[in-house]
């Protein structure tokens, strides 16, 4: 009897307490001037701009700061365009150039914006030496000679020297990655500690002219944008914005649909076919810069024979991942620039071919096949391609074993030159096309101990001196078109000899609510940009 | 002489022996918890210097040149013999400096203090439900053994433990949030709230209270009663099995019966003399449940965006954060040995004979 009581007490104040768990206030979408974004940021590691060099904190730079040259979010295809320069000259040996920088921009702390700290941050960015570094120092600057090549002749003026002639694209295009984003000097200095040009500092806190400045960062967590409305293009509709980090993308999803956030940026393919038919939703597509290829190490005796290489080409379904599992999310591309990249090229000269790769083993020598490791991030689509590739393969007599294990593991074995094929994706440092060419199609010094760890083509151990010279030309040349058609020139003979087979390019399908609009991704040149929504 | 001398020895060791049996006792707790600790520091510190990840590489990113590469190879001091580099972490461990997380670029102790307080709410508030419901659940099916209530008890608890918490996490979000709308949805607190109350503690439910913010009190009450009545649903399967399997034991002992012979009521026999004696026990097995719970549920916070300390250790152990794996290490060590002390303290408080 007592223990009935007991029970029925139970049920009482269970009864009780769920209409008080739903009590709370709760709203039923997000306020017409804020915005937010559900997204994995877990890979920022650094706010400072001139260290980072992930995609989520690229998406948070690309909203506080600004850069001497930019594209136009509205227009992306138009390519780099005047920005915190409102004009340049370029000498004519090539090398010098010098911007005239705009009139009237302040800092989010008040400060002027001035050629000198342009002068500052491109400085910052040689002194610091951290990994995007490289897409300044190409161009000759060094700690030594920076005070130079880097210099600031009035408020208005920087005047850059590069170490030789380069195509002025390159170079312009190089000036809009996030390296070369502008910092407050004053506010940046101010903090500075031991010389670590106040790296320590800005890691966690912000210093920029651009559409949002930082309100707070929690990593893994969020960070919160309040709108600039001062900023010099034009005032940002949303006051602000909030991005959290949503891991799983059916966590995303119900967010969605409750209206608790406005995007969702992770939405797997099954998610985004679940929502295809809400009126509330809706799916933008927008080609990314990444591209999903295998790679054949030749150090390797039989994956360096040439009809080995092109038989491997031919035993990837290409069309047949991409219309299962892949859904959208990645699209047929065969070669190493991404589409919308100046350059690109739309041949596909593979597909897949059971036969034709069989004759070729056989001319290789190897009818019956042979035993091979295929090394894979152990993420899922890349673990489905890995698996579609282990049975195409099979069907020509090739055993593939598959060497799952975590990112830091499997890049360890690809820069050590420790593998057989390896299964990855590779995303463009700058968008400019000599980034791709550089790393796929350039191998200088193919000896273990040169050490080219950024090149790919040096992690498979390729010799490639006549591809190598045609990349040091297609960066020099000063005509556009001409050296649009080098780049064209140096893929096709890439497609056809290269131990790469490229199968896709990032297709990003991002997730919002039906009433907002102008949430523009950056394609394949640039990230994120807040300040072009509207609700 | 002699045995006057012995009389006062005696009486000097009889005087001071209870003060000298603590101030062993207390000393042997001492090393014992600092022998475990460094045990555990020792352990953790081995697998991560012997796990197949490039922490460098973690820091520098796949891009890097060989230069960067080294710069950031010395200046975390893999260049110097294992034993030296586990002396200096000792070293800055015992100062309470756990160094800098390689991926939030923050002291890790700041990190731990901002994530662990969301794992511990969570699982205080797991425990409390695993705790209110478990006990009664194995008394009920203890005592109608083989009956109905003892069968639907069962079920319901193997249901629990059964059920993947990833699949079980979804489907409460999608019916509960989703569908019905009772609770708020992923995340510790509706984005709008988020930055409102000044951190005390930590944990929100109890910062918004002491702020006063009522509003925010019940969104982080419906964010957190979901996720938390998911992992307490966990420990109230394990609780509800146990407390059922003492319980039996009891109820078969002779101070039972010479109880009912006396004439007790059932309920005075079954929910005070029955489970006083099941106390002892049942503690350990609520302590360890806490305990496992505060090591943080990664699935669990993974579905709910809840950023505590097990997504925390998880996010840093596979990109060979070791500043952020071993701070964590020690924390979650630290909880151990705090959960089994306290349980030791509350043995003597319950049960006289163990004082």
């Amino acid at each position: 009897m007592k223990i009935q009581n007991w029970l029925k007490g139970l049920v009482l104040a269970t009864a009780i307490s769920v209409p008080a768990w739903s009590a709370p206030p709760s709203f039923a979408a997000t306020p017409d001037d804020i915005l937010v974004v559900a997204n994995r940021i877990d890979d920022i590691i650094s706010l400072d701009p001139q260290e980072m060099f992930e995609f989520a904190g690229t998406d948070y730079a690309n909203n506080v700061y600004d850069s001497l040259v930019s594209f136009d979010p509205k227009d992306l295809s138009k390519g780099y365009e005047p920005s915190l320069a409102e004009s340049w000259t370029i000498s004519e040996d090539g090398k010098t150039f010098t911007f005239t920088i705009r009139e009237g921009v302040k800092f989010h702390s008040g400060n002027d914006l001035t050629a000198h700290d342009a002068e500052f941050s491109l400085r910052r960015a040689v002194g610091l030496n951290k990994t995007p570094s490289f897409i300044l120092t190409q161009f000759g600057f060094t700690p030594d000679n920076m005070e130079s090549t880097i210099k600031a002749t009035d408020d208005r003026t920087l005047v850059v020297v590069t170490d030789k002639k380069y195509a002025p694209s390159f170079v312009l295009n190089c000036f809009t990655s996030a390296i070369s984003y502008i910092v407050d000097s004053k506010e940046v200095k101010s903090h500075e500690k031991d010389g670590d040009w106040g790296n320590e500092w800005l890691r966690t806190n912000s210093a920029g002219s651009g559409a949002y400045s930082l309100v707070s960062w929690k990593p893994n967590e969020s960070y919160t944008l309040n709108a600039n409305p001062d900023y010099w293009r034009a005032k940002p509709a949303m006051k602000r914005v909030i991005v959290r980090h949503i891991q799983e993308s059916a966590t995303q999803r119900l967010l969605l649909e409750k209206g608790d956030v406005d995007v969702a940026r992770n939405l797997s393919p099954e998610d985004i076919a679940g929502i295809s038919g809400n009126s509330d939703l809706a799916v933008d597509e927008d080609l990314r810069g990444r591209i999903m290829y295998i790679s054949m190490n030749q150090k390797d005796p039989i994956l360096s024979k040439p009809q080995v290489i092109e038989a491997l080409k031919y035993l990837v379904d290409y069309k047949g991942m991409e219309g299962a599992f892949l859904k959208g999310q990645w699209k047929v591309h065969q070669a190493f620039l991404p589409l919308t990249y100046m350059g690109e090229l739309k041949d596909q000269p593979f597909s897949f071919d059971v036969e034709k790769a069989k004759g070729l083993l056989s001319e290789a020598g190897y009818p019956d096949g042979f035993d091979v490791e295929i090394i894979v991030r152990d993420a899922q689509e890349r673990v489905e391609i890995a698996q579609s590739l282990q049975n195409t393969f099979a069907q020509a007599g090739i055993n593939v074993s598959l060497i799952q294990g975590t990112g830091k593991q499997i890049l360890g074995k690809y820069r050590a030159r420790d593998f057989q094929i390896y299964l990855g994706a590779w995303g463009p440092d700058y968008p400019d096309p000599h980034t791709n060419a550089d790393t796929f199609a350039s191998n200088p010094d193919n000896a273990d101990e040169a050490q080219h760890l950024g090149k790919l083509a040096w992690r498979n151990a390729w010799a490639i001196p006549e591809l190598t010279a045609m990349t040091e030309a297609a960066v020099q040349e000063t005509d556009n078109a001409k050296r649009a058609q080098m780049y064209v020139d140096i893929q096709k003979e890439h497609q056809k000899v290269s131990p790469f087979a490229e199968m896709f390019q990032k297709n990003e399908q991002t997730g919002r609510r039906a009433n907002v609009s102008g949430f523009v991704t950056g394609s394949a040149v640039t990230a994120v940009y807040y300040w072009t929504v509207t609700k | 002489m002699n045995n006057a001398a012995g009389t006062a020895t005696q009486k000097r060791r009889e005087g001071s022996s209870p003060l000298l049996k603590r101030l062993r006792g207390l000393t042997t707790v001492l090393l014992s918890i600092i022998a475990t600790l460094v045990g555990l520091l020792f352990i953790t510190f081995l697998i991560g210097r012997v796990m197949p990840i490039d922490p460098v590489l973690a820091i520098v990113g796949e891009r890097a040149s060989k230069e960067v590469y080294d710069a950031a190879y010395l200046s975390l001091g893999l260049d110097k013999p294992l034993i030296v580099q586990f002396g200096v972490f000792l070293q800055q461990v015992f100062t309470g400096d756990f160094g800098i997380s390689r991926l939030t670029a923050r002291p890790v102790s700041d990190d731990i203090i901002r994530v662990f307080p969301a794992t511990l709410e969570l699982a205080s508030v797991a425990t409390v439900f695993g705790v209110l419901f478990g006990v009664p659940m194995g008394v009920i099916a203890a005592v109608h053994q083989g009956k109905w209530q003892d069968q639907l008890i069962r079920l319901f608890g193997l249901f629990g433990y059964s059920m993947p918490i990833f699949w079980l996490g979804l489907m409460g979000l999608l019916i509960f949030y989703g569908i019905l709308g009772w609770v708020g949805g992923p995340g510790r607190l509706d984005v709008f709230y988020d930055d409102l109350v000044p951190v005390i503690t930590g944990m929100i439910l109890v910062d918004s209270l002491i702020a006063g913010e009522i509003d925010i009190f019940w969104n982080a009450v419906s964010h957190i009663i979901l996720p938390a009545s998911l992992l307490g649903y966990y420990s109230l399967a394990y609780i509800s099995r146990m407390t059922r399997s003492f319980m039996l034991e009891q109820l078969t002992q002779e101070y039972i019966i010479t109880a009912r012979v006396k004439g007790l009521s059932e309920h005075a026999v079954i929910w005070r003399h029955a489970l006083g004696n099941v106390m002892i026990p049942l503690i350990t097995v609520i302590a360890l449940s806490y305990a496992n719970l505060l090591e943080g549920s990664v699935l669990t916070e993974v579905i709910f965006a809840w950023p505590g300390l097990g997504q925390y250790l998880t996010t840093a152990l596979l990109s060979a954060d070791m500043n952020a794996v071993m701070g964590g290490t020690v924390v979650v060590g630290l909880i151990f040995i705090g959960l089994n002390l306290f349980s030791d303290f509350l043995y003597k408080v319950v049960d006289p004979r163990a004082r």
